[in-house]
């Protein structure tokens, strides 16, 4: 016995907007819109309000005045006459510096560091957590600190180097240790010298143009071509060559005593030296951490398998246990990169003219331009951070595990 | 046949031979060392040279400390007590500074009539962290620990006892309008008026209420204002508060970020990608110069307050992105069993995939916990007096100029004691809620 009943009439009953999982995602999404429009009409309305109240306008035209104000730091020309926006630009460049060379310093750190902490040497194993540890148990701004202290403190000031004096140049009278900043020898690039560059740049296209050629000829026929020699000949002898040929265009150019200071040379300040060791040395430490979890995050069958198939020690290395375990330490890497860049900013403790001390610091304590100042500030963090997690998506999305 | 073999043998032992000491090359200490020390060449040299550098760290710092001076007003006073004791120019340190100085680092310029108030809100701290962190409390503790927070504001800035108190009274009127309309009018209502009711209390009733309980019974403390406020003490404020705060706000974002919905899902990433991508020391300059522009004019709040919500932000954004983490690792079959058993967003969410996400993202939430409590020391850039500030602040002072590393040292050690444990819990927590097998 069935009993037919006509379906239900659809008819629309205000409760369905909340009861209803159709309709219910729609309220939810009205309703935030609706909150979050007010909210921001509010957050703006009130700058408006503020900015008039204080007799300001929102005007970007601040970025060509003239500065005023001394870089002592600079990768480009730029003086006191230069334009807000050009001041800016130098601090940009000089946080890129610090952050590229921090990176660099910091990986080769903190890959010994995490290999070494796997070693089965004690004494070594120890030493190296206690160093990883230390560094990332401690605030970043103590350590810059601390180490600025040391550059400023302890190491000899310039006419101790004079004749009788307590100190001495290193590395055969190249490289002077001052309290005023590390001098180091400087290229002098003379005429023609573009041509060493040149030929340089090309044997590195040469080296991965090879590279790419070997992998071919090995995927094709099984053939090895000997990598490593060839690419160590091919970085070296044609930029060698060239020089010699060029009638030795690149000379060097020796810090020397002059009165109380060095003349010549390049001087690398103590804020940027120790903004940079400070820097490498912490991300170091996480750096550390990262290696390690990634080595052992490749189990050991893997290491006996290949062993099993009759491949010796560096290639077990290079060809099963780094590709693996460079999946996992690649993406902590690069945020560890970030890390460094934006960690950067804390150039403030040592007095080192970054993007934040420039754009954000004098332009804005000089012209009153708060909001703009800060807004450009973010911004250009914001993009270099964007810009190198799109380049870690892209590298993450080719490495991916191929499931299928 | 054992009987014929025997006789084919011409000598079969009767007795067993007594154990024999295994060689010296393979036993105790010398063994230890010869596979943990010197196992090749390169191990050796290793070994030589790392010793060497513990042996050189240590022949310069451990004199240095051990040998310092603990007893005099002064660095020349200090200077002074060296040359008797050890001769001109010995290197030791100069640990006075702490013994002169240390209530400062510890409470800035807290009025020192009340030092008691910050140690006894310690107290309450840790005794209302056991029960969140370790199971083996009483269940009842929990109660406390809800208390918590309104006591050490108490303890901590002082003032009338009503405030807090009435802030307490919001709450309960959100749980009882639930409770009450939960079982009239459903859920969704319910929770509704638990949030809107007493947002409207605290709007509109809570302040005269506060004031006029406040002249009827005036009970409280002396009132300390946040400019006294300094030391590590400042530091332990700001990041306890900024942990507390930015753990359940970076799991909405997380969440927010998991959702289908496309607004919220786009409002959480938006969030997240901008305070992440901007370094902290940015977003505190905004809070000092910027906040009061986006804010009705005339509003000036605490530099103290805005310092702790924009470490929130912050925090909660890291925080966010190592749930998301978590959420991503569980199978998805977990959220598929959850929606089979009926289970509504928020009863999955709760019962099925935040304990398991959460589980996973201990260390990664622990990290960033130790990461925050390590940035507080950027408020010094704001004009906050944190420790390093205070370490600027003595230096600044005749008696102690020239002085470096001993507060270094102290500073360093107490962020480095701070943190570590952090870590080590963070490790054990990991161990206790391990449930599967390796």
């Amino acid at each position: 016995m069935t009993t037919m009943s006509d379906p239900p009439r659809e008819s629309f009953r205000l409760s369905q907007l909340i009861y209803d999982t159709r309709y219910r995602s729609l309220t939810i999404q009205v309703v935030a819109t609706i909150l979050l429009a007010v909210m921001i009409f509010w957050l703006i309305n009130n700058t408006v309000q503020n900015l008039a109240a204080l007799g300001k306008d929102f005007d970007f035209g601040f970025l060509g005045q003239r500065a005023g104000y001394d870089i002592n730091q600079r990768l480009l020309e730029y003086s006191s006459a230069s334009t807000h926006g050009k001041a800016a630009l130098i601090g940009i460049l000089n946080t890129l510096l610090v952050a590229f060379l921090g990176c660099i310093l910091a990986t080769v750190l903190g890959v010994i560091a995490g290999v070494l902490r796997l070693s089965s040497n004690w004494v070594v194993a120890r030493l190296m957590a206690v160093y990883v540890e230390g560094f990332r148990n401690v605030p970043l701004l103590l350590w810059i600190i601390a180490i600025f202290a040391v550059m400023t403190e302890s190491t000899p000031s310039p006419r101790d180097f004079r004749e009788g004096g307590s100190a001495s140049m290193m590395l055969g009278d190249t490289l002077a240790v001052t309290n005023r900043g590390v001098y180091v020898p400087m290229p002098v690039w003379g005429p023609g010298s573009w041509v060493v560059v040149v030929v340089f740049l090309l044997s590195l296209v040469g080296i991965f143009a090879y590279r790419r050629l070997a992998r071919k000829r090995q995927e094709a026929t099984g053939q090895i071509l000997p990598v490593f020699r060839v690419s160590l000949a091919l970085f070296f002898l044609p930029a060698i060559l060239a020089y010699f040929v060029m009638g030795g265009p690149v000379s060097l150019n020796y810090p020397e005593l002059g009165g109380f200071n060095f003349d010549g040379g390049l001087h690398l300040r103590n804020s940027l030296i120790a903004l940079w060791l400070a820097l490498s040395l912490y991300t170091g430490a996480f750096i550390a951490e990262i290696v390690r979890g990634g080595i052992l995050s490749v189990s050991k069958g893997q290491t006996e398998a290949s062993f099993a198939l009759g491949l010796r020690p560096n290639r077990t290395m290079n060809l099963v246990v780094l590709p693996q375990a460079m999946r996992v330490i690649v993406p902590p890497l690069i945020s560890q990169y970030l890390n460094l860049t934006k960690n950067s900013s804390l150039a403030i403790a040592v007095g080192y003219m970054d993007a934040r001390s420039t754009l954000g610091g004098i332009t804005i304590n000089q012209t009153g331009r708060e909001l703009e100042g800060m807004l450009l500030l973010g911004a250009f963090y914001l993009v270099l951070s964007l810009a190198i997690s799109g380049v870690m998506n892209i590298y993450n999305a080719s490495i991916k595990l191929k499931e299928r | 046949m054992s009987d014929t073999h025997a006789q084919t043998v011409r000598f079969v032992r009767q007795e067993m031979m007594p154990e024999r000491a295994p060689p010296i090359r393979e036993a105790g200490a010398v063994k230890w060392l010869r596979e943990n020390l010197f196992s090749s060449w390169l191990n050796a040299i290793l070994t030589l040279v790392s010793l060497y550098a513990v042996y050189y760290i240590l022949s310069h710092v451990l004199p240095w400390m051990v040998f310092g001076i603990w007893d005099a007003n002064s660095l020349t006073e200090c200077r002074a007590v060296r040359d008797e004791l050890y001769g001109e120019n010995a290197s030791v340190a100069c640990w006075a500074v702490l013994a002169d100085r240390w209530q400062q680092l510890m409470f800035g310029f807290y009025p020192s009539e009340f030092y008691w108030r910050p140690v006894l809100a310690v107290v309450v701290f840790l005794v209302a962290l056991g029960p969140i962190l370790f199971s083996g409390f009483p269940r009842q503790a929990i109660w406390f620990s809800a208390a918590s927070p309104f006591l050490m504001y108490l303890l901590l800035w002082g003032g009338t006892i009503w405030g807090p108190l009435v802030v307490i009274v919001g709450f309960v009127i959100g749980v009882v309008a639930f409770q009450l309309l939960a079982k009239v009018a459903g859920n969704i209502v319910g929770g509704l008026a638990s949030i809107i009711l007493p947002i409207l209390f605290w709007l509109f009733a809570a302040g005269p209420l506060a004031s006029a309980l406040a002249a009827a019974l005036p009970i409280g403390l002396t009132f300390v204002p946040s400019d006294d406020f300094g030391g590590f003490m400042l530091s332990f404020i700001i990041g306890i508060a900024g942990i507390t705060l930015s753990l359940p706000l970076g799991i909405l974002l997380a969440l927010g970020r998991q959702s289908d919905l496309f607004i919220i899902n786009k409002v959480s990433v938006a969030f997240i990608e901008i305070i992440r991508g901007v370094p902290l020391i940015v977003w505190l300059f905004t809070a000092s110069l910027l906040l009061n522009y986006f804010l009705p004019p005339g509003t000036n709040f605490d530099l103290m307050l805005r310092v702790i919500i924009m470490v929130t932000f912050f925090a909660s954004a890291y925080i966010a992105e190592v749930v998301r983490g978590g959420l991503a690792a569980l199978p998805r079959g977990q959220y598929e069993a959850a929606d089979a058993l009926g289970l509504d967003y928020a009863k999955s969410m709760r019962l099925i995939i935040l304990p398991q996400a959460l589980k996973i993202s201990i260390p990664g939430i622990v990290n960033t916990f130790i990461g925050l409590f390590k940035d507080t020391t950027l408020v010094v850039f704001i004009g906050l007096l944190d420790p390093i500030g205070l370490s600027n602040a003595i230096r600044a002072t005749t008696d102690w100029n020239g002085i470096y590393w001993e507060l270094f040292v102290f500073i360093g050690l107490l962020f480095f004691i701070c943190c570590f444990g952090m870590g080590r819990y963070s490790l054990w927590l990991e161990r206790k809620l391990q449930t599967g097998h390796r």
